[in-house]
């Protein structure tokens, strides 16, 4: 693209400047990168679900060749100053089982670690890990949310005496009153199952230790290092001063990278022990067990609605599996949708409770939508429950339920700032051609196709943008929701910009060079965006909650500005004008009715020369903006799918997906519609081919790529994308967040057009994944036609 | 150890290997090119994908034993931000990645598929890609690259 110095780009889909390195095998992500003197761990890890531990021995494992050390979890026990964290205990009584990087006492999980060889190649750490003996005494396992809180469950946490961690609670309204009230109600229970998140790049850290300067450096695969480096200070007992955390270019995340985990601990504490550069790199299948899985929840929810449908009520309850130990956001992560039970619908009343119980399983976190996901999914598929039950045409019935009035203050509490849900929904009919669709939906069950034609709505709202610090506080979560950017001019007219955010896929560089391209009037090539150092940039509460260009996009605009306002200083100053006088467009101050003017760049260059500056100020032309965001940002929109359901097979096909979303002002179409494209996929494979499955003894049987299915190509289709806008009046871009849009959005609107699909057969649900065996089961439970 | 002589992006090798030494980790840590990555542990993912003698081949489920005698191309060998290979221009015009990680597998694969398939139709790409995993794009940006490469 050309550059000039008055070129626009907010809006522009501007080709991605991250994209040369990452086509041509130049990236740097972690397993790409070597130290010298570096030795690797590879970590033992548990086969049982739950067991005692009476005796590890490293003994062979220290013998073996190229072996440099091997410790077991009783050795490191004192190294831990404090367990690995959960920064959001939900309830001022939710239990914090103690969680060491190592187990010492029992294993609850499979996968859980209970010793770690060091050796000084890969395939002789693997081989010498493979020497630990380790006698177990194998427990009972518990895998089910439910069956974990009955009375009779082996316990995970002898001295926690129970697997219920906590139960939350928000009620708005007079929930009471309106389900006692109303003529209409429904009732409906459905499993999110639990999914592996699957970014393709696997976890990996490097740890150094400089015992002369007692420095540390963690290199990770990480979407938090600045939440990192807080947090591992705290478990290490060390000044966090003395602890840099850098994020190399980082191969996805969703979710699975936005935590603390043992692996990260382990390193940096046997990197001292030892005193050589420590390297660990997950394979896959270890992966499967020892990074965060999500969902996993039994949902119930009623609805209460007049008989014309306009629903008044609504009460649901969760059960959550949370796996074996709060991870990082481990018991937050289903509150995360804890307000929007009412999704884009004027509900005057709200209930909601929510329990989590310990499993021996794999940590449950934040696996991309976290928590709002599970939340559309339940209030889209009871929707159509209730438009069944009132013999409803189901857009009609959402349509008569939107709210249309913004601000819009939710019973649960929260405030929606703006949105245009009947746009979205208006647009996405017209583009699925909704009345074509039905008549052929009636034709072909008038014809007795073996073939039945589906369609599937999910109009939906989310609280993404995590978040106002306050907020946050009120709610019990440990952190602030700010962010942070400094910008620099520099004064040869580059200009070098520092964000708090971590990308990991999602084109910051571009996205936030083209904010800065555009405010300050300088080609787009010559901003420089640096990012994922916590020495470069201390100030930053990472990417997670599509809140990056939400919070910390702003936060660099505004630090823009700050840059322009002492610019407009410098320049009055040199023009010997008043600032006022002054007229700033894209880069240039210009004197109004004068042919007098004079740009930021060269602003830059007397700040920095400093030779004649307005008495009292500082030298340099640059600004950091640590922003709070006063709101949650609320993004919207209406997805409808479209299936064909072979009712002699079972199998489904994915005719059309529709989506069209609400989310502000957009900065880069092209990256807005990749977000996009990557959420809606995620969603839809959870409605038709993942689900981590574990045996009753605690196996998981899904354990590798070969078995949980990640979709390819092959499997999916191309998507229909537009939008509406209702631009933020909360923040000065009136952008919203993106990146989860579409994985809260599509999971239900495939299912729900499953289940239309099969409604002649009378199937009302069809369980997640809907694999042929799913459907087939349905339709025999379903009935006749 | 076995002696190999591996040719890899026109240069010729002779190193020393492990018999179970994968190609893979020949490129990635004997060679130091790295762009050819590990996503996956089963053969599932494509991350590794490299040609051999021209054809698209998994570098994890081949030996470096196996590739003696034999020429290997990896994205290192097919074109440089200055100059990049049609392939390697169509994801980047069509933003046919994001985090990139899958990407170098994914390039290989197209450019073997349209060495076969010079004009492929969007089912024969959904299929001929099947074993390369992307989680970012959903693929519909990977499928436009595609197309774009092959009239380019």
């Amino acid at each position: 693209m050309a550059t000039t110095e008055a070129e626009t780009y907010i809006g522009k889909p501007v080709p991605r400047k991250e994209d040369a390195k990452l086509l041509t095998g130049q990236s740097r992500f972690i397993d790409d990168m070597q130290v010298t003197g570096m030795v690797w761990a590879s970590i033992v890890r548990s086969p049982y679900a739950h067991a005692k531990i009476n005796r590890v021995d490293v003994t062979a494992a220290r013998e073996s060749e190229g072996v440099v050390a091997a410790f077991s979890g009783a050795d490191l026990a004192d190294d831990w100053a404090a367990t690995l964290p959960c920064v959001w205990l939900v309830t001022e009584d939710t239990k914090q089982p103690m969680h060491r990087p190592l187990a010492t006492d029992k294993v609850r999980y499979q996968g859980d670690g209970v010793a770690v060889v060091i050796a000084e190649s890969r395939a002789q750490a693997k081989d010498a890990a493979e020497l630990v003996e380790v006698d177990y005494e194998e427990l009972p396992a518990v895998i089910d949310p439910e069956a974990a809180l009955a009375d009779d469950a082996p316990i995970l946490h002898d001295d926690l005496g129970t697997n219920h961690c906590f139960t939350w609670k928000l009620e708005g309204g007079d929930v009471e009153g309106v389900f006692g009230s109303a003529p209409v109600t429904v009732k409906e229970r459905y499993r999110q199952q639990r999914l592996i998140p699957n970014a393709i790049e696997p976890r990996g850290v490097i740890a150094t230790y400089e015992p002369a300067l007692d420095e540390y450096t963690l290199w990770s695969a990480t979407q938090i290092p600045h939440i990192l480096r807080f947090w591992l200070a705290i478990v290490l007992g060390v000044p966090e001063a003395r602890l840099r955390v850098v994020a190399p270019d980082v191969g996805g995340g969703f979710g699975s990278k936005l935590n603390v985990y043992a692996e990260e601990a382990l390193a940096l504490v046997l990197a001292k022990r030892i005193g050589r550069p420590v390297k660990w790199t997950e394979e896959r299948s270890e992966g499967y067990l020892a990074t965060i899985h999500g969902r996993d929840q039994w949902q119930e929810m009623e609805y209460a609605a007049d008989e014309d449908g306009k629903i008044r009520g609504v009460r649901a309850k969760l059960v959550v599996g949370l796996g074996a130990y709060l991870q990082l956001v481990t018991a937050g992560t289903p509150i995360l949708g804890g307000w929007v039970y009412g999704g884009p619908y004027d509900v005057e009343a709200y209930s909601l409770e929510v329990i989590g119980a310990f499993t021996t399983a794999t940590p449950t976190d934040a696996y991309r939508g976290a928590g709002r996901p599970e939340a559309t999914f339940l209030i889209e598929r009871t929707m159509d429950a209730l438009a069944r039950k009132l013999e409803m045409d189901p857009a009609e019935l959402r349509r008569k339920n939107f709210i249309t009035e913004f601000p819009y203050t939710l019973a649960s509490g929260l405030t929606i700032d703006s949105g245009d849900f009947v746009g979205a929904l208006d647009r996405a009919l017209e583009m699925a051609g909704y009345e074509e669709l039905r008549k052929e939906q009636a034709e072909r069950r008038a014809a007795g196709d073996t073939k039945e034609l589906g369609i599937g709505f999910s109009t939906y709202t989310e609280m993404c943008g995590l978040a106002p610090s306050r907020i946050l506080g009120a709610i019990l979560y440990a952190a602030g929701g700010w962010d942070a950017a400094t910008v620099r001019c520099l004064p040869t007219g580059s200009v070098e910009v520092f964000i708090g955010t971590s990308p990991h896929g999602q084109g910051h560089v571009t996205t936030f060079s083209q904010i800065v391209a555009e405010r300050l009037g300088v080609p787009i090539d010559q901003v420089e965006v640096i990012h994922g150092d916590t020495t470069a940039m201390q100030l930053g509460l990472d990417t997670y909650g599509s809140r990056s260009l939400a919070v910390g996009g702003i936060a660099l605009y505004n630090a823009a500005e700050k840059v322009i306002a002492k610019a407009r200083d410098v320049v009055a100053h040199k023009l010997e004008v008043s600032g006022d006088d002054l007229e700033y467009d894209n880069g240039t101050f210009k004197v109004a009715g004068t042919d007098k003017a004079m740009t930021v760049r060269d602003a830059a260059l007397h700040a920095f020369t400093a030779h004649d500056l307005p008495d009292g100020m500082e030298p340099g032309l640059e600004a950091t903006f640590v922003y709070d965001p006063p709101n949650f940002s609320w993004p919207g929109g209406a997805h409808i799918c479209v299936v064909e359901v072979d009712t002699e097979t079972g199998a489904i096909d994915l005719r059309q997906y529709v989506a069209v979303d609400e989310i502000g002002n957009v900065i880069n179409p092209t990256i807005v519609d990749g977000q996009i494209h990557g959420g809606i996929t995620q969603g839809i494979a959870q409605a038709l081919w993942e689900e981590a499955i574990y045996d009753e003894d605690g196996n998981l049987t899904t354990g590798s790529m070969l078995s949980y299915l990640v979709p390819s190509a092959a499997e999916t289709i191309d998507y229909e994308l537009d939008r509406v806008n209702a631009p933020s009046p909360t923040n000065p871009l009136g952008v919203k967040g993106v990146g989860e849009t579409g994985t809260i959005a599509s999971t239900p609107a495939v299912i729900n057009a499953v289940v239309d699909a099969l409604s002649p057969y009378g199937v009302t649900d069809v369980t997640m994944p809907a694999k042929p065996e799913n459907v087939w089961r349905a339709l025999q439970e379903g009935g006749a036609k | 150890m076995k002696t190999v002589g591996i040719t890899v992006n026109g240069e010729s090798h002779s190193a020393e290997v492990e018999p179970r030494q994968l190609l893979v980790y020949f490129l990635r840590e004997q060679l130091g090119l790295t762009g050819t990555v590990v996503g996956c542990d089963t053969s599932s993912c494509g991350s590794c994908t490299v040609l051999v003698d021209g054809e698209s081949v998994k570098s994890c489920t081949m030996l470096a034993v196996q590739a003696d005698g034999h020429e290997v191309t990896t994205i290192e060998g097919i074109g440089s931000p200055g100059d990049l290979h049609p392939v390697q221009q169509a994801f980047h015009e069509q933003h046919g990645l994001q985090c990139g990680f899958c990407t170098p597998g994914m390039v290989m694969a197209t450019i073997s598929l349209l060495e076969e398939s010079p004009s492929p139709s969007n089912e024969e790409i959904r299929h001929a890609l099947e074993g390369n995993l992307c989680r970012c794009t959903g693929y519909v940006n990977i499928v436009k690259a595609v197309k774009a490469a092959a009239t380019a």
